[in-house]
């Protein structure tokens, strides 16, 4: 195991929730909008080319907050329209990030019809 | 008595208390370095059991968003939060659990109107402004023939 | 009958009595300080029914069921019900009341519901409108919070300056008698809105129509704070109790010594950190009044006390759309004697000629 690796993960990946929590703490920026603007910063930093060599510094620690679904959308997108043209530009984004997203749908349907809904505590 | 909103909001400013970000900021940091790093270890895995780099990074993202689900389901997700912060919020988890928390809560509003339509409740902003972000990309990409 | 003390007050003839008052709670409430002055505690906060909406209204019909049981009266012996809560329509109060075939007005005052539905019945007692009537409120954390908030199980954390609503609810039947606690006078609010936005931050949104109502109650009665055991708001919690104080000292009035505050009564902020700036919600001030304050003045270990129930005038729309939050806050003057010096008869107030004085 690879345990210069995972210090890269913990570094690169807590820093992007660092920052979240930040943004969270001292601004008046609610979760949501700070989700939101994580998600279209990946695509604009993948876009420049800048959140690629963080992948392949970090892997995990880039990819699993939410800007690696940015940049994957990005990446999608981009390699779509080399091989489709045109269409590539509606369908690339979608089809690249598709696994996470119908998970989400998948599991949350599931486990909605599985569970209750339980008071804080 | 008279007042104005700025000088309103300067005493609010004195009584609220403020954010204790060298606690929360420290533990987002601790616990969304701690979920990047079993993607990280799922990733080895999927990989060292033959899959594709790319097909493994998207397995993990299945994996994780598998747990989140359920962990919100069990109702546990949101007490992990309380001391995560924006460490449980941020990576891949964090959608699913925004995508599985209104599915859940909204079951007793019926299967379509209240689990199916507020699924997105929250999450769907991130999917909307996310899509439209790379087909503007995608745009000036295929205009400028940066492909 | 009511007769007018200055602009805003309200006084009675024959003070109306509290006749029977009782209190729910649930979990997080039997584990904060006032865990004993509930007549109900449920642990399970869905209260056996199968939704959070139909668990509030069931803690609304407890809370009226409790207080006629220990009055030993039957729904027939109320003459009006005066009722409302958080949720949209009110739905807690029109189920929970359904079956009681009680003539019912509906109000909705947000936090404040429980000194506007006092007040009203305490005037439609004086005026003989009624012989009877109840005053009835409730909140639920989980159908206010799936309302106006987040899912539950949504992993969003809750800012410092939040307030947590409480599960419970207080009624309290007001009629003719001659035992205490008694409803002396009234003080109507008027909407206060100094430009607060935040809608996790309610006490401060609420404090400038707490401070607007005592500081009118005061100017209008001749009376001082010392006269006072108590000033109790309703759910300022921690930052609004502190604007509270601030506000009303730049107009001179100091109630540092006798104020309190429902939402810092009914939670231990040290003990239960989750509740971040206090309590809130309907049956935050209805619960502590009807399961804390009521007894006490009827056991005369506390003589005077006034109830200033604070509430948010928002709406998820209208919080969402950018606009500000208005608050609200109503007065009842409760005693443990019907008759005294210090508060103005109808003789004394109509020699203050309040409506020429400026505000």
């Amino acid at each position: 195991m690879d345990w210069m690796m995972y210090l890269k993960v913990f570094l690169v990946g807590g820093a992007l929730c660092a920052i979240g929590q930040a943004l969270i703490d001292y601004t008046k920026l609610t979760p949501a909008r700070i989700l939101v603007s994580y998600v279209v910063t990946g695509v604009i930093l993948g876009g420049l080319g800048i959140y690629q060599p963080l992948v392949d510094f970090a892997g995990a620690g880039a990819t699993v907050p939410l800007t690696g679904f940015g940049w994957l959308l990005s990446k999608g997108v981009k390699e779509a329209i080399a091989e489709k043209g045109l269409l590539g530009i509606l369908s690339g984004g979608l089809t690249a990030t598709s696994a996470g997203i119908a998970a989400a749908v998948i599991f949350g349907l599931i486990f909605a019809l599985i569970f209750k809904p339980k008071d804080k505590s | 008595m008279s007042m104005t909103p700025q000088e309103y909001e300067a005493i609010n400013q004195r009584y609220s208390p403020a954010s204790k970000g060298w606690k929360t900021i420290p533990m987002a940091w601790l616990f969304g370095g701690i979920i990047c790093c079993i993607g990280q270890a799922l990733s080895d895995c999927y990989q060292a059991l033959g899959l594709e780099k790319d097909i493994a990074s998207a397995s993990v993202s299945v994996t994780l968003v598998f747990l989140a689900a359920l962990l919100t389901g069990l109702g546990v997700y949101d007490n992990i939060a309380k001391y995560g912060g924006a460490g449980c919020l941020v990576p891949i988890t964090g959608f699913s659990n925004a995508v599985a928390s209104p599915a859940l809560d909204f079951k007793s509003e019926g299967l379509v109107l209240g689990l199916g339509a507020k699924m997105f409740v929250i999450a769907g902003p991130v999917i909307v402004y996310g899509t439209a972000a790379s087909v503007i990309y995608g745009l000036i990409i295929y205009i400028f023939h940066w492909y | 009958m009511p007769y007018r003390i200055g602009k805003y007050t309200l006084g009675f003839d024959q003070p109306p009595a509290v006749l029977s008052y009782a209190a729910v709670g649930s979990k997080k409430e039997s584990e904060g300080p006032l865990k004993d002055a509930f007549d109900f505690i449920e642990q399970d906060s869905y209260f056996g029914e199968k939704s959070w909406e139909r668990a509030e209204s069931r803690i609304q019909r407890e809370s009226v069921n409790r207080a006629l049981e220990k009055g030993n009266f039957d729904p027939t012996d109320i003459d009006y019900i005066f009722a409302g809560d958080l949720l949209n329509q009110c739905i807690s109060s029109v189920y929970g009341l359904r079956e009681l075939g009680i003539p019912l007005f509906g109000l909705y005052g947000a936090c404040s519901t429980m000194a506007e539905s006092l007040s009203i019945a305490s005037v439609f007692i004086d005026s003989q409108a009624a012989k009877r009537c109840a005053a009835v409120t409730s909140s639920h954390f989980c159908s206010a919070e799936r309302q106006f908030r987040f899912p539950l199980e949504y992993a969003g954390q809750r800012t410092p300056t939040s307030q947590w609503t409480v599960t419970g609810g207080g009624a309290a039947i007001v009629g003719i008698g001659n035992k205490p606690p008694f409803v002396r006078g009234i003080t109507t609010g008027t909407i206060e809105d100094y430009g607060i936005k935040d809608a996790n931050n309610m006490g401060a949104a609420m404090a400038p129509a707490a401070s607007a109502t005592i500081s009118r109650f005061f100017k209008d009665t001749h009376m001082n704070p010392a006269q006072f055991d108590l000033i109790l708001t309703g759910d300022l919690g921690y930052v609004g109790s502190g604007i509270l104080l601030e506000l009303l000292e730049r107009e001179g009035l100091d109630i540092h010594r006798q104020h309190n505050d429902c939402g810092l009564l009914i939670f231990d902020r040290e003990k239960q950190p989750d509740v971040q700036a206090g309590g809130s919600g309907c049956g935050c001030s209805g619960s502590v009044l009807c399961g804390h304050i009521l007894p006490k003045l009827q056991r005369g270990d506390l003589k005077d006390v006034l109830f200033i129930a604070t509430g948010a005038l928002l709406s998820t729309t209208s919080v969402q759309q950018g606009e500000t939050i208005p608050g609200i806050a109503h007065l009842v003057y409760l005693s443990s004697q019907a008759q005294d010096e210090a508060f103005p008869t109808r003789e004394r107030a109509s020699q203050f000629d309040g409506r020429k004085e400026k505000r």
